[in-house]
């Protein structure tokens, strides 16, 4: 396909034809991420609803489906109301800096063999980075808006990211050592074959630690004390509305699709096929041997499969205190991860395992 | 021991799945919302709503400004002004009720002695400007005309019980 978008790009100069190329894959990926956002919104609503025994949206088009779609031109129409005393330009960049590094860490994330946006060997680190950034999202906004309410809030949530950011870093170094490579697209291939030789077996308490901590990085329930209703409103966002709230809430979802993904990619082996174990071997030359095929689909199940679980334990856990949160962060998590990178250590030296590097 | 089995059950986050077992079952339970505006839930004839004034088969009103109803009112929602009609009965020239007022208790229509004031079963009005919540004798004899048959129907189906 880049072949084929280069060739056709042709008469263009070098420098704009690569650009052009690049741009060429940024902008499907980016329109389906948000339009992916737009029906999470849609589906967590019905989830939830369906949990607690409603039934969730469904007036506004068939079964509800234009429901995002209302919300947005809602959203869009409202008036941004910037606080009198606020730092307007922060005010404006915040949402800005929140949504560019959800989006932005798509870049690396391998859709399909052999193929990621950027397809560079420090991807491990620059998600890292990026993941950090939102961060100063978080912050600029609860500082800019000139509100001890949103004040308050991005001081809570920022501490619970950086708390939380530890453990996933270490989490992913354990991912580092069983793949072998900072390059996504080689720590999938790392995994290849069944559910079995997916790295959620070996390193099943990393893989927990990661996926608890995505949540809390996301700042989503049972985490979300930095929107703790009854003490602080909203949280950092309170000051915010219409567009700029619209890209805050964005960007959150983003977030936990971004989390989903890279819990599949590092986890679960990314674009693997369950069924490509030797375990389901009859399937060859039968027509379900197409199920045995690595895809852009199976990532697409994964992802919603983790989402799903973002979802279910929105609807099943009271918030944490936030001084259990702090607790789960630096005492439990961060020991376990410890723990386990040791184990791990060990077992690489003896070569025990199911990986080899 | 119990120790260590606490922290078997706290490592394998057992309480946290238990928890997600019940969500996840209650995802697939059968969901008896009611979507209103299509479907409606079923009413007892007791039900009470609007309210009306009657009359008798004649044409003649039924009430008799007896003003029960006016006392009986735990809300003080009723007004009456009454007067000598031509034909020298008892009649009332004012017959309001305050819907903002009304508790919707239906302790005036127990008291009223002709069955001339009664709640009917209809809920779904509103109002648009203010003033449309008092209901004057007019719009009350209007809805009594219109709804006769329900009304007259429902008392039926409850005397019985009575």
């Amino acid at each position: 396909m880049i072949a084929w978008l280069n060739e056709f790009l042709g008469f263009l100069p070098d420098p704009l034809r690569i650009i052009a190329v690049i741009t060429a894959q940024i902008v499907p990926l980016v329109i389906v991420l948000i339009l992916c956002v737009a029906f999470l919104t849609y589906f967590e609503r019905k989830v939830i609803g369906y949990m607690q025994n409603r039934i969730g949206p469904n007036r506004v088009g068939p079964r509800g489906w234009f429901q995002p779609f209302a919300d947005v031109i809602k959203l869009l129409v409202k008036e941004v109301v910037v606080p009198s005393k606020a730092n307007r330009f922060l005010f404006l960049v915040a949402p800005l800096l929140s949504i560019v590094p959800a989006l932005a860490t798509w870049a690396v994330m391998p859709l399909f063999p052999g193929y990621a946006i950027a397809n560079i060997d420090a991807a491990l680190l620059y998600i890292l980075a990026l993941t950090a950034l939102s961060i100063y999202g978080v912050i600029l906004a609860g500082w800019a808006s000139n509100s001890k309410y949103a004040f308050l809030g991005a001081m809570r949530s920022t501490a619970q990211m950086l708390a939380y950011e530890i453990a996933m870093g270490f989490a992913l170094v354990g991912v580092l050592m069983a793949g072998g490579s900072l390059n996504l697209g080689v720590i999938t291939e790392a995994q290849s074959g069944g559910i079995l030789s997916w790295f959620w077996l070996p390193l099943f308490p990393l893989f927990i630690v990661y996926f608890i901590s995505g949540v809390a990085e996301t700042n989503r329930a049972p985490f979300d004390v930095a929107e703790g209703e009854s003490e602080i409103v909203a949280g950092f966002h309170v000051e915010y509305s219409g567009v700029a709230f619209a890209i805050f809430f964005l960007a959150e979802y983003a977030n936990m699709i971004l989390i989903a993904g890279l819990t599949a990619v590092m986890f679960f082996g990314g674009w693997h096929s369950f069924f490509a174990g030797s375990w389901f071997a009859f399937l060859d030359g039968t027509p379900l041997a197409f199920l045995r095929e690595p895809s852009l689909a199976w990532l697409c199940v994964k992802i919603a499969f983790f989402l799903f679980c973002f979802l279910w334990s929105r609807a099943t856990f009271p918030r944490y205190r936030y001084d259990q949160i702090m607790r789960l962060g630096w005492k439990v998590f961060i020991p376990v991860t410890l723990v386990w990178i040791m184990v791990e250590g060990v077992m690489l030296v003896a070569g025990v395992g199911p990986w080899r590097t | 021991m119990s120790r260590i089995s606490s922290a078997i059950k706290t490592f394998s986050l057992w309480d946290l799945l238990i928890g997600l077992r019940v969500t996840l079952r209650n995802f697939f339970v059968k969901k008896v919302t009611v979507q209103y505006p299509e479907e409606k839930t079923p009413q007892s004839p007791r039900f009470r709503g609007l309210h009306a004034l009657r009359r008798y088969h004649n044409g003649e009103e039924r009430c008799i400004a007896c003003k029960l109803c006016q006392t009986v009112c735990p809300a003080a929602a009723i007004t009456i002004e009454s007067d000598v009609a031509d034909n020298g009965t008892r009649r009332t020239t004012r017959y309001d009720i305050d819907l903002f007022k009304c508790i919707y208790c239906g302790f005036c229509e127990e008291a009223c002695p002709t069955d001339a004031v009664v709640l009917t079963r209809i809920y779904e009005y509103h109002m648009e400007e203010p003033g449309q919540n008092i209901m004057n004798k007019d719009k009350l004899l209007a809805l009594g005309d219109k709804y006769e048959g329900m009304i007259a129907s429902d008392r039926t189906t409850d005397a019985p019980y009575r």
